[in-house]
């Protein structure tokens, strides 16, 4: 009896440890998915989702993130931004390594930024990079024609991965894209190396044991299934085939998983990426270049009913162009209240009378079958002040790409990412110079020479405080002229199991290293 | 007919130079059609709007007119029309399927990759739906007005008329979900270690629903026409005549009748072969099953027009000399159609 009770004794202060430290365990095959076909692993000459994952386990970054957006030392153990912000001095980690065991130098650093301003599609994150200097092996200093504070988040996430010039550099910079080794036998510096890339099923990378971070990544393989259908991938989470997964947007699904017991879905972590979806506005179009027709339609829209009956709460309010979780977003611009007399006010003064029922009629896209709910809804909001809206589906994204991208359209349901610093994901939709440029650029046809100069003076602003000032204006003055209506953000979540420790959060979500992931026994 | 040298051969001889030249004549009109499809098939893709450009942009989250020019340039997409058509067609001809844009890898390469998949599904899946079919066909043929016969019926319109991806939700949340039996998605367990039979049981496990899935299309097709074909014959008269022999009703039908009674869905079965992917598309995207099918779905949504022409022509393909070997082979069984053109 007595050692019974001393046994109970044990096993109660075992349990309790456990719980009280939870210590990340060494070991074990995490089993996560990506839901879209992967064309290439290599970050720095395809960006997106579904290489950022498997790219930022195979290639590190100069920085990392934390959950409150500040930089931390990752293949730069240090890093000094010059007084007048023409050079970024990075000082790298002395013992790190590639995949094939050559030692990661400064050569490396320059050459991986000649690659990604070669072949990347954000040109805005090193546009302005004149050179890298590489005094020593452990030093590389980035040149640039203007202070550019863009340039601390575009080396973080899988913006900027670091690869082998001896693996890469036998083709032109160009061609690097299409380099075999981006797809197989790739050589990369990040926390875990390429075991087997199998198109359309599976990725597989294991633990790169020389990883320059002392005893990470705690995992020892990583199974990156692909599935397309977010219903399958809903029954794996639940019966437990697979860990964790990224990127789950499906309200009802995230609805029905949030109520699975062993189950954790969260929106933290994808302030970095910072999907928004929105009501896009062609401003060259008929009676939308009038800013008064553009507020009677935000007015007679009930965001509430989006936001409450669409994304059932699973979304969050956006005002602007700016995530709501990133620094720079500023909450206290015009949120245009349900309010049918304003509209119907502001349709009459625009010179638009009701005649035999209807005003005017507009058209109404969109790319893809999810918001599909939202475009029906607006044509059904503006009903009610006599616009009259068709709605007009496009095949397949292609189709609407193309129709966005050559402004035909009126009015179109529209999904934009940040992608870190507006300098890279939210100026390209206002600037003037980007007109029509495909899909993604102003599509909006909006043009405002102070929106302009915003963006340009916020562009090369190193003091934040004057940044977020900067910002906070462009935001007020896009609320008050509504190229767009801003109404929601697209709500990305995070599935993971309660077997799932340290689950990846920052402002990268699974965009980052997962070095510090674990599986608990 | 006039030629001299005919006169000399044989009447079998004869015979054989006759099938011999009926054949090749159908090789090279299957060139022909080959050819046609695969020029049709370019003109159609290039009729739809947007581009493979268009989607990469898209996988990367936007890109700007300069690059989206660029990658147009890489692949040729800048070129007329005619030049793309003949680029394409000439590699065709010396064996080349092209290079996916989108996966960064030669067609064919990524084709036969996939091929394995979607074979082992799609011929699994027409097995157990011939054999289960015929059974209940011949079951239900027996008492045709019969509750057996009804719930044969019954099963088979739904099968055929419910879509298969919702088939495939609902054995999902019914056999992987609420009694665990079978795994979710893909085609194999790739954290499992073991020899050969512990892979091919996993594989195996995989496979039952999305082959259930896909066969239960196919089953109501096989068994309504074994029904109705089992029927005919059990009124013909030479059933009565081994009735009247006093043979049991079960060596009628399993050893007389049914002999008869497959002939035409055998031929069915042979005629599906060109439903080998389409088919498979939707089962495949829904069970993530790494097969041609969801290569297809994938890359018409992408615009990858040469992985789309690739897989085309590989049905094409298949279906042309899937018909080819039938009729040689239906010519060398049956003399009757020997000297038909």
């Amino acid at each position: 009896m007595k050692h019974l009770i001393k046994g109970f004794a044990v096993a109660a202060l075992l349990a309790s440890t456990a719980i009280a430290e939870d210590v990340p365990k060494k070991g074990g095959t995490l089993v996560t998915v990506i839901g879209t076909n992967v064309r290439n692993l290599n970050p720095a000459v395809q960006s997106g989702i579904a290489t950022g994952f498997p790219g930022a386990q195979l290639f590190a970054s100069p920085l990392r993130y934390d959950d409150d957006w500040t930089p931390q030392p990752y293949l730069a153990e240090s890093w000094d931004v010059a007084e007048d912000g023409l050079s970024v001095t990075l000082n790298l980690v002395k013992n790190a390594k590639f995949h094939d065991g050559e030692p990661i130098t400064s050569k490396d650093i320059a050459f991986s930024v000649d690659v990604i301003k070669a072949n990347h599609p954000f040109k805005s994150m090193f546009a302005p990079v004149e050179s890298v200097e590489t005094p020593d092996e452990h030093t590389a200093i980035i040149k640039l024609s203007k202070p550019h504070p863009a340039l601390l988040l575009a080396m973080s996430g899988a913006l900027m991965s670091i690869m082998p010039e001896h693996i890469y550099g036998d083709v032109p910079i160009e061609e690097v894209k299409t380099h075999p080794r981006n797809t197989t036998d790739t050589v990369g510096s990040g926390p875990f190396k390429l075991v087997e890339f199998k198109s359309g099923e599976h990725i597989i990378v294991e633990r790169f044991d020389d990883f320059f971070i002392e005893g990470r990544p705690y995992l020892d393989k990583i199974v990156m299934r692909i599935m397309a259908d977010p219903a399958a991938r809903a029954i794996a989470y639940e019966n437990g085939e697979l860990h964790m997964g990224a990127f789950e947007s499906q309200p009802r699904i995230l609805k029905r998983l949030s109520a699975v017991d062993g189950l954790t879905v969260t929106p933290e972590g994808y302030g970095g990426i910072g999907p928004l979806d929105w009501l896009a506005i062609n401003t060259q179009r008929g009676p939308l270049k009038d800013v008064r027709v553009r507020k009677a339609i935000a007015y007679a829209i009930d965001k509430n009913f989006v936001l409450n009956a669409l994304m059932l709460g699973t979304a969050a309010e956006s005002k602007t162009g700016i995530h709501p979780d990133s620094p720079f977003y500023n909450d206290e611009v015009e949120n245009y209240e349900l309010d049918l007399d304003k509209a119907n006010a502001l349709l009459d003064e625009a010179g638009f009378p009701v005649k035999d029922g209807t005003r005017f009629a507009l058209t109404i896209d969109f790319g893809w079958p999810d918001v599909k709910p939202q475009v029906e809804y607006v044509k059904a909001a503006l009903k009610k002040v006599n616009i009259d809206v068709e709605v007009r589906s496009s095949a397949d994204f292609p189709t609407w790409a193309k129709r966005m991208g050559e402004m035909d359209f009126d009015l179109s349901w529209d999904t934009v990412f940040n992608w870190g610093d507006p300098v890279i994901g939210v100026h390209r939709t206002y600037d003037s110079t980007n007109i029509g440029k495909g899909v993604w650029s102003n599509t909006q046809g909006y043009a405002n020479a102070r929106v302009d100069e915003l963006m340009t003076m916020a562009a090369t602003e190193s003091d934040p405080a004057k940044r977020t000032a900067l910002y906070k204006e462009f935001q007020e003055i896009i609320a008050d002229e509504l190229p767009i209506y801003h109404t929601n953000t697209l709500p990305y979540h995070t599935v993971y199991s309660d077997k799932v420790g340290n689950p990846p959060m920052g402002i990268w979500a699974t965009l980052s290293p997962i070095d510090k992931t674990y599986l608990k026994d | 007919m006039a030629h001299p040298t005919r006169h000399c051969l044989s009447y079998k001889g004869a015979m054989r130079v006759n099938f011999l030249l009926t054949t090749s004549k159908r090789v090279f009109y299957a060139i022909l059609l080959l050819i046609a499809v695969l020029v049709l098939n370019f003109s159609l893709i290039h009729l739809a709007p947007g581009d493979v450009a268009d989607t990469i942009s898209q996988s990367m989250g936007g890109a700007d007119q300069e690059l989206l020019d660029q990658i147009r340039a890489d692949y040729g997409l800048d070129q007329p029309f005619m030049v793309q058509l003949g680029r394409y067609i000439g590699g065709v001809l010396s064996f080349d399927l092209g290079y996916s844009f989108f996966y960064n890898m030669p067609v064919t390469q990524l084709i036969m990759e996939r091929l394995p998949a979607t074979l082992l599904l799609v011929l699994t899946a027409q097995l157990l739906a011939l054999i289960i079919g015929v059974l209940l066909g011949v079951v239900s043929a027996r008492k045709p007005n019969g509750i057996t016969s009804h719930f044969v019926t019954f099963l088979a319109l739904f099968g055929y008329s419910a879509p298969v991806f919702w088939t495939g939700i609902l054995l999902l949340i019914g056999f992987s979900l609420k009694i665990q039996l079978f795994p979710v998605a893909g085609m194999r367990d790739v954290t499992i270690d073991g020899g050969f039979f512990v892979q091919a049981q996993d594989i195996f496990m995989h496979l039952m629903l999305p082959m259930i899935t896909l066969a239960s299309v196919f089953l109501a097709l096989y068994s309504r026409l074994s029904r109705a074909t089992m029927m005919e014959v059990l009124g013909s008269d030479y059933v009565r005549t081994a009735k009247a022999k006093g043979l049991t009703q079960s060596q009628v039908v399993y050893k007389h009748a049914l002999k008869n009674a497959l002939s035409p869905v055998i031929t069915l079965a042979g005629l599906q072969f060109s439903a080998v992917i389409s088919g498979a598309v939707l089962v495949e995207t829904v069970f993530s099953w790494p097969g041609l099918g969801t290569l297809a779905f994938q890359s018409i949504i992408a615009r990858d027009t040469p992985t789309i022409l690739g897989i085309l022509f590989f049905s094409a393909l298949v279906v042309i000399v899937g018909n080819l070997l039938t009729d040689v082979a239906l010519r060398a069984v049956d003399p009757r159609l020997r000297g038909r053109g």
